[in-house]
């Protein structure tokens, strides 16, 4: 790790110009408040699970994912494999402007693209997800195709923690170890809940890095708020080198940035009042 | 039919690049020809028919044209909600080639029977679903549209001697083939219950009645204009498949009738019970459920002089 530069990365890594995206941190605020944003004028939920997730695709799609044009066969490739976190994504999307803010709008709405999950109809999203313990083999595909093309493209895969109580999940973690997809890398938001309780509690999923490890990952942990961590973590890995796939066990706090919500089942689900909204915003900030 | 399909397979691939076969760990002493020839484009995914599904979503929308292979409940059932939500949904060129149509695996007991794929598959819009009749129509079927664009599901019996009488190996989209004419009775079948039709047709014949045969492989694309046409020709069409009555043939044949309101009567020769744990050879069990050529012959000779309108309970 010492050859890397954790704000721009080795030369090569990152086409993604920081005018165009601005402060890491800046990305992760704008997200996070149209996350609010839409969340309140839609009245949905989901609102915990994308707050989770936020520091990482804001570091993706702010500083690593090579994607110039969403539809250009040759970018990078990412899965939300969490589809619940929908919002997030949406937010990183119109960040980057392949989704408009006339189209954010839309979410939830009748007749949109946006909806709690997402769709690969969407200009941006690579495949629709929704349903858990999906999303893996699709990337782990995707990085097949880019090995037997000799493809400098990468795949990324972001998972909840809770995913990994699907059988099919782990299907894909042996298949991707096997054939030694290096290209891939697989992030787990393991914010130590789900839908109904915390993972320790509903299916013990600990040692999670190691379980990922022990079917032949290589497995960094990382602060999943600390956006150096994260882009040091993603800096680290070789992907031009056939080898292990890697998994970054992103260690992270449903709800992250508010703080009635974090950690809090209930915000798995719930929609916000006035008064939590208002708060809720005003605990984010403004970007600086 | 599962040795013609993939030999036909290697040809196609000498050609394109893009097809790759991946299977969840099945087609000892099948996929071997493939194997040999394109070793790097083969994958044994494993026991794992959930993430072969998932690979070859992967692997379409990057360009490529997977193929999957397996027993049919393993290919489609198990993985259903992967198929649905991976090819069907993002209407990707995946192909799943699932073999033992009907009863074909036989003493391997019902775990191993594809009884309800069809209809499984019927219910999703832009599923093309090919029942090659035999071993040359499977050729000819792969060859019409291993390139069309959306998913495509093969279903393919084992049987790679028989041909069925007439058919010639043809086959076109959203059509039918007729293989037999008579001026009595119109006996439809899909897929592997062609060859029993057939038969049900002769013993027919020396009972003096005449029967027009028909096969359906291309059951999506469904050949409706055709099956329209034919219908209004007769006052009794015998529909026979290695599935169960509901959601197959049968049940397309129906559609169309009500659809178009032609004065047919419909009698389904199909599985139409859940099966008992007995198990025999794939004679025996066609036989026992009524998809023989005698037992189709039967149950037509007694529609036929009936002529009582067919009330039947479904599964």
């Amino acid at each position: 790790m010492s050859s890397m530069n954790a704000e721009t990365g080795p030369s090569g890594t990152n086409p993604v110009e920081d005018e165009r995206c601005g402060d890491v941190a800046d990305f992760a605020t704008r997200m996070r408040r149209t996350v609010l944003q839409q969340a309140k004028r839609a009245h949905v939920g989901h609102i915990g699970s994308s707050l989770s997730v936020v520091d990482l695709l804001a570091v993706l799609y702010c500083r690593f994912l090579r994607i110039d044009d969403p539809a250009s066969p040759e970018r990078d490739r990412f899965v939300l494999s969490k589809g619940h976190a929908s919002l997030a994504l949406y937010s990183a999307l119109n960040l980057r402007g392949w989704v408009s803010g006339a189209e954010l709008n839309t979410y939830c709405a009748d007749d949109t693209l946006l909806g709690v999950h997402p769709e690969n109809r969407l200009p941006g999203v690579d495949f629709s997800t929704g349903s858990l313990g999906q999303g893996l083999s699709y990337a782990a595909g995707a990085a097949l195709a880019a090995t037997l093309e000799a493809s400098d493209r990468r795949v990324f895969a972001l998972l909840s923690d809770a995913e990994c109580n699907e059988g099919s999940t782990w299907e894909a973690v042996m298949f991707a170890a096997h054939h030694d997809l290096g290209k891939l890398v697989a992030i787990v938001d393991a914010n130590g809940q789900q839908a109904l309780g915390y993972t320790k509690d509903v299916l013990d999923l600990s040692p999670l890095a190691s379980r990922w490890s022990a079917f032949g990952w290589e497995a960094i942990e990382v602060d999943g708020h600390n956006h150096k961590e994260i882009l040091q973590a993603l800096n680290s890995i070789d992907f031009t080198a056939k080898g292990r796939p890697h998994v970054i066990v992103a260690r992270t706090v449903a709800g992250k940035g508010v703080d009635f919500m974090e950690r809090m089942v209930k915000w798995h689900y719930w929609p916000m009042s006035d008064s939590e909204y208002a708060s809720a915003l005003e605990q984010v900030g403004e970007p600086s | 039919m599962r040795k013609a399909f993939v030999l036909a397979l290697v040809e196609l691939a000498r050609k394109d690049p893009k097809i790759l076969l991946l299977t969840a760990d099945l087609g000892y002493l099948t996929v071997e020809p493939f194997v040999e020839e394109f070793p790097d484009r083969f994958f044994n995914v494993g026991v794992s028919e959930q993430n072969m599904l998932g690979l070859a979503t992967g692997l379409a929308e990057s360009g490529y044209l997977p193929f999957l292979y397996s027993i049919i409940p393993f290919a489609i059932l198990r993985p259903y909600e992967a198929l649905r939500n991976g090819p069907v949904m993002h209407a990707l060129p995946v192909r799943i080639a699932g073999v033992g149509a009907g009863m074909d695996y036989s003493t391997n007991g019902a775990t191993h029977y594809g009884l309800e794929d069809v209809g499984a598959l019927r219910l999703q819009p832009g599923m093309n679903i090919i029942c090659p009749a035999d071993f040359e129509q499977t050729t000819t079927a792969l060859n019409a549209t291993y390139n069309m664009p959306g998913p495509v599901y093969y279903r393919l019996g084992r049987d790679d001697v028989n041909r069925v009488p007439g058919l010639n190996g043809r086959f076109d989209v959203g059509r039918l083939n007729v293989v037999r004419d008579g001026a009595d009775i119109l006996l439809l079948a899909m897929g592997n219950a062609a060859l029993e039709a057939c038969g049900a047709a002769d013993i027919l014949q020396s009972q003096g009645v005449s029967a027009t045969v028909a096969v359906v492989a291309s059951v999506s694309p469904p050949p409706i204009s055709d099956l329209a046409k034919m219908l209004g020709k007769f006052p009794l069409a015998v529909t026979a498949e290695t599935h169960y009555v509901t959601g197959g043939l049968g049940s397309l044949v129906c559609e169309v009738v009500a659809g178009h309101g032609i004065a047919c009567r419909v009698v389904r020769c199909g599985i139409d019970r859940l099966p008992d744990g007995r198990t025999g050879g794939q004679q025996f069990m066609n036989d026992r459920y009524g998809i023989s050529a005698a037992k189709i012959a039967e149950r037509a000779s007694n529609e036929l002089s009936a002529g009582r309108r067919e009330i039947t309970s479904a599964l």
